[in-house]
């Protein structure tokens, strides 16, 4: 089937443009024009924006705000994100790197889609348009309209943990990832637990048993054990040529554990 | 299905073409334009044989569209020697039995131009990391991580 490409400056000419049957939103081209090239009929209209302000980072308050278009490379050597690099890193090789986008990465099907998972757990909030939603309830439905931004508070130093599990090095397919916020109070008991898991279902997912499980504890073996044998509560992991569904939720707890002491 | 030019400079050279609209940028460099140097490979993002470097950035060629890339700085392996002289890369390469069937090294040079014209003494993990995202079935990747550390190695001799 015969592919057309409709550009447009603004956001909203494009969302307009969306509403026809056919079209898909093109961001860095590796998930949607992999699709097409996998031979995906589903559509035959690519649509793109190129306002400006998709391609914008503000920081500033203690707040980060990512234009969608940014790329996983422009995160990563961004000096003010650099709690994001090895989130940023973890996609793709250095070509995937340079197109992969923030925006894209929200769709990304497991196993892929490591940097929503960071997004997860930072609380992110998903702009499409005019409107803000938080990113759980983003992920449960992937829809609104094109996603112009994510926004997130920076976390307190060292509360950020990423951890992206793969066999092959230095860069491979998730066996699956791990991101947390942890805060700590002034006697390390753990006051408030975040964690997101990526290719524990097919989007990415939260831990809540194992948050619950964490919180009032302290962040020593003994202290995360109760959450360790609840992680996997709530999981579906998928069977795919990088691991099956019983070996990421027998290797779980195992790497959650390494993320939490780590 | 209705034609769209596209303008870009390749390899130095302003050049302009109609393709379809949604012609990836590695159909219409190979099927339009000629160069034949970038490879189709899997198509999917995951082997680098199509790799290219736009604007100072390595990209795959089968994952953008030709049309997205107007105005752009396109840089491939057929145009890495200059006047018949094989580039420091490609002599590495040759050298250190970089090369056994070929289909990866337009990609894999591609990949470690980028990263010398970024970081021209890189250390081994450095090479790695920059060919992480190129496939390579034959050479078991030891002959290629040598031949780029030579080609560095070449670079800064000839600076000095």
């Amino acid at each position: 089937m015969p592919l057309a490409l409709q550009t447009f400056s603004t956001v909203a000419d494009a969302n307009a443009a969306l509403k026809a049957a056919g079209t898909r939103y093109l961001g860095g081209g590796t998930l949607v024009v992999r699709a097409a090239n996998e031979g995906d009929l589903s559509f035959s209209t690519y649509v793109r924006a190129t306002d400006p302000a998709l391609g914008r980072i503000e920081i500033s308050g203690g707040k980060a705000k990512i234009g969608a278009s940014i790329t996983m490379a422009q995160v990563a050597r961004h000096p003010q994100l650099a709690i994001l690099a090895a989130a940023a890193r973890a996609v793709g090789g250095p070509a995937v790197n340079n197109m992969a986008t923030v925006g894209g990465n929200l769709f990304a099907p497991a196993p892929y889609g490591d940097f929503a998972v960071a997004l997860l757990a930072l609380d992110a909030t998903v702009h499409t348009g005019d409107t803000a939603v938080s990113i759980d309830g983003f992920l449960e439905r992937r829809g609104g309209g094109i996603v112009t931004a994510v926004s997130f508070t920076l976390p307190p130093e060292h509360s950020f943990r990423f951890l992206k599990v793969s066999r092959v090095k230095p860069k491979g397919i998730s066996v699956l990832s791990l991101a947390a916020v942890i805060e700590e109070g002034t006697d390390n008991t753990i006051t408030s637990a975040r964690i997101a898991l990526g290719c524990m279902a097919d989007r990415p997912m939260r831990a809540r048993a194992a948050e619950k499980a964490l919180v009032g504890r302290k962040r020593t073996e003994d202290g995360i054990a109760p959450a360790l044998a609840v992680a996997a509560q709530g999981t579906s992991p998928a069977t795919d040529a990088v691991a099956s569904a019983w070996y990421r939720s027998e290797v779980l707890p195992v790497h959650l554990g390494r993320l939490l002491l780590g | 299905m209705a034609k769209v030019p596209v303008q870009f400079t390749l390899n130095g050279s302003e050049t302009a073409e109609f393709v379809e609209s949604g012609t990836t940028l590695l159909n219409a460099l190979r099927d339009k334009i000629g160069d034949t140097s970038p490879k189709g490979g899997c198509h999917q993002g995951s082997c680098g044989a199509c790799s290219v470097i736009v604007d100072g950035e390595l990209k795959l060629s089968c994952l953008m569209l030709a049309e997205t890339c107007s105005g752009a700085d396109i840089r491939t392996t057929a145009g890495l020697s200059d006047g018949g002289v094989l580039h420091p890369l490609q002599r590495a390469f040759l050298d250190e039995f970089a090369t056994q069937c070929g289909f990866c090294t337009p990609g894999m040079l591609m990949a470690a131009k980028t990263l010398l014209d970024h970081n021209p003494n890189p250390t081994r993990e450095d090479v790695i990391e920059a060919i992480s995202g190129n496939v390579c079935r034959c050479t078991g990747y030891e002959p290629i991580i040598r031949a780029v550390l030579t080609a560095a190695r070449a670079n800064s001799q000839n600076a000095a």
